[in-house]
């Protein structure tokens, strides 16, 4: 692939982690680890996999994104913004009374937000049905959900993986944002899901495992992706929880804690931005 | 009144009939198709029907999905499974995103019988009313079934449609006039009203027919929607009559009595007596055993309207 779209995306994805850190140190709470670590993958599927329109939401002919771990819907927003769903000073509203930019995602508030998220271990099962109903429709939209590592420990999640390769649906693309790491510590010593690509292989996906930080790797992956037929697609992404920002980089107390001003203003001066841009 | 029909087969045939009409309508059942009668429609509709396995969780978060690609799924099990196991579910993907699903469980009640406790949901209709935008139906016989889920159908919402195992009376004919949200009084009266629901309707007019033998005047009126409430029906009663009885097959706590008390103590405070499961749970027996136990009769309503009259008398 041509190395200027690469960038391109690259250039997106730090624009989104700049404005993940503004949005939060305005907010003064919020979830800044987990959306960082799935900016890069959220990027490259709103700004070159996803068929959008941001002018019509409700495009029946649209691909779809669920963002299962609604905690990281700092990530969201930020790809829509910058996609133009929205102006980007909305931005500033998060989580302030009567914001369209609830705490965790609402469809009813947010045009572009596909599903209300926040309790994890849903988001599979409604992509699940959003898949189904695209194959009974004829259509050719395609369904993508970000599911985290801590969230997989959710029973529902497995319930859901047995219906996606039972259903055959490979018009679904599930990415599984391995961080390593969830609120009470490493998710290895919580409650470990490894070996992890066994299990999703196990239970009849296909499985690629990929770095989640690389642009070209998760471009790649989403090409490939598409030519599976029969299997849904697990794309199991190592991602640094906090990424970007050096004094949040796989450190557990940044998964729900926002920046104070100094913070902010250091973790945008390492993302190159400025405060008030 | 020969042929006893349960409000499952009226769902399921119903359902089934809809299916040809409207090809949005798709069902999902978890591995109870036989019992919630879901396998009409599957025969007839093979292609829109989806069986989840037993994963009521992952069911209803998949008929979310569906809802949000514009389809109108309808999603079945035993009502202890689909309110209770998924609640959290039907919660924070359903009701929060009001998405368009019809939750429709069977063996609500503990006219469930013989399978005992765990299969006998006394407690759905609590969980389901305290959701906002959710419509909660609970129709009194086989009509009534059919008439409710062809509005369950038009409404664009979530609804819960509440449905028994038991073959129940007909009560009403073709027709019958049936309107989401408000209440159809079956019968006039001026001592005391009866609201009943589901299958205490049937032993509502029965108890109403055994009180009138004794010149007590009971008004009957079946309140098949318990959200949104028929507020005007009830007050209008508690002004005419002065004294009210609910009847209803499930917990006390929660339900139909505590819908009908919300209205009552907040406008025409009169004297309420409650006929349901006193919070206690069910246990196995034959249906008409269970009902008489639990007291669940048309003389259990009976005694209650005579108590509220005395009530009434007491105030005055
Ligand atoms: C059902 C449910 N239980 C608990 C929580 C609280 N919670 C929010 S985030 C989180 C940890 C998630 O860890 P992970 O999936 O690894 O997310 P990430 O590391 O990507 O932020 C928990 C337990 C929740 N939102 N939903
Ligand atoms: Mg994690």
């Amino acid at each position: 692939m041509d190395s200027s779209i690469l960038q391109d995306l690259e250039v997106k994805a730090c624009n989104m982690r700049q404005n993940i850190v503004r949005m939060l140190g305005e907010a003064g709470s919020g979830h800044p680890g987990g959306s960082l670590s799935a900016a890069d993958i959220v990027a490259a599927l709103f700004f070159k996999e996803m068929k959008l329109d941001p002018e019509k939401p409700d495009w029946p002919e649209r691909d779809r994104f669920v963002l299962s771990k609604g905690h990281a819907a700092p990530v969201l927003y930020a790809a829509l913004a910058e996609k133009g769903f929205f102006p980007l000073y909305e931005l500033l509203t998060l989580r302030k009374t009567g914001s369209r930019l609830q705490g965790h995602p609402s469809m009813k508030h947010l045009p572009g937000v596909e599903m209300s998220t926040g309790s994890l271990g849903q988001g599979l099962s409604v992509a699940n049905g959003m898949a189904i109903a695209g194959k009974l429709d004829k259509r050719n939209y395609r369904v993508y959900v970000l599911l985290g590592d801590g969230e997989i420990q959710e029973g529902q999640v497995w319930e859901a993986a047995m219906a996606a390769a039972h259903y055959k649906l490979d018009n679904l693309v599930a990415f599984l944002d391995h961080n390593g790491l969830q609120i009470d510590g490493p998710v290895s010593q919580v409650m470990s899901p490894e070996p992890v690509a066994d299990k999703w292989r196990a239970f009849g996906w296909h499985v690629e495992e990929i770095d989640g930080h690389n642009m070209k790797e998760i471009t790649d992956v989403l090409t490939r992706a598409r030519e599976i037929k029969g299997k849904p697609v697990m794309v199991v992404a190592r991602t640094v929880k906090g990424k970007g920002v050096s004094f949040m980089e796989n450190q557990v107390g940044w998964h729900g804690n926002a920046p104070r001003a100094e913070q902010t203003d250091q973790a945008l001066a390492e993302l190159g931005g400025k405060a008030d841009e | 009144m020969s042929k006893k029909i349960a409000t499952r087969e009226a769902y399921g045939k119903t359902l089934a009939r809809l299916g040809a009409v409207n090809p949005d309508i798709v069902v999902l059942d978890a591995d109870l198709s036989k019992s919630t009668k879901t396998a009409d429609f599957a025969a007839e509709f093979p292609d829109r029907f989806f069986d989840m396995g037993v994963a009521e969780q992952n069911m209803l978060g998949t008929a979310a999905g569906l809802a949000a690609a514009g389809k109108i799924p309808f999603a079945s099990s035993f009502a202890v499974f689909a309110t209770g196991r998924a609640f959290e579910q039907i919660r924070n993907s359903i009701a929060y995103p009001v998405l368009n699903v019809k939750i429709a469980a069977s063996h609500a009640g503990i006219s469930v019988g013989e399978d005992g406790a765990s299969h006998q949901s006394v407690e759905d209709i609590s969980l389901m009313r305290t959701l906002p935008n959710m419509t909660v139906i609970v129709p009194a016989d086989a009509v009534e079934t059919e008439k409710a889920v062809e509005s369950a159908v038009e409404i664009k919402g979530p609804v819960y449609l509440r449905l028994g195992r038991l073959g129940l009376p007909v009560l009403f004919d073709e027709n019958y006039r049936f309107e989401v949200g408000k209440a159809v009084t079956l019968r006039e009266g001026s001592d005391v009203t009866i609201i009943a629901c589901g299958l205490m309707t049937g032993q509502a007019l029965e108890a109403a027919d055994a009180l009138g033998g004794e010149g007590i005047s009971a008004r009957v009126i079946n309140m098949h929607t318990i959200k949104p409430i028929d507020r005007n029906v009830i007050i209008k009663a508690a002004l005419e009559t002065g004294a009210v009885v609910t009847a209803e097959e499930h917990s006390i706590i929660g339900g139909l009595g505590s819908a009908v008390a919300e209205v009552l103590v907040q406008s025409e405070p009169v004297p309420q007596e409650m006929v349901g499961v006193r919070d206690t749970f069910g246990e196995s027996g034959p249906p008409a055993e269970l009902l008489q136990k639990y007291g669940l009769t048309a003389g259990d309503i009976a005694a209650a309207a005579k108590r509220a009259l005395g009530r009434k008398k007491e105030i005055k």
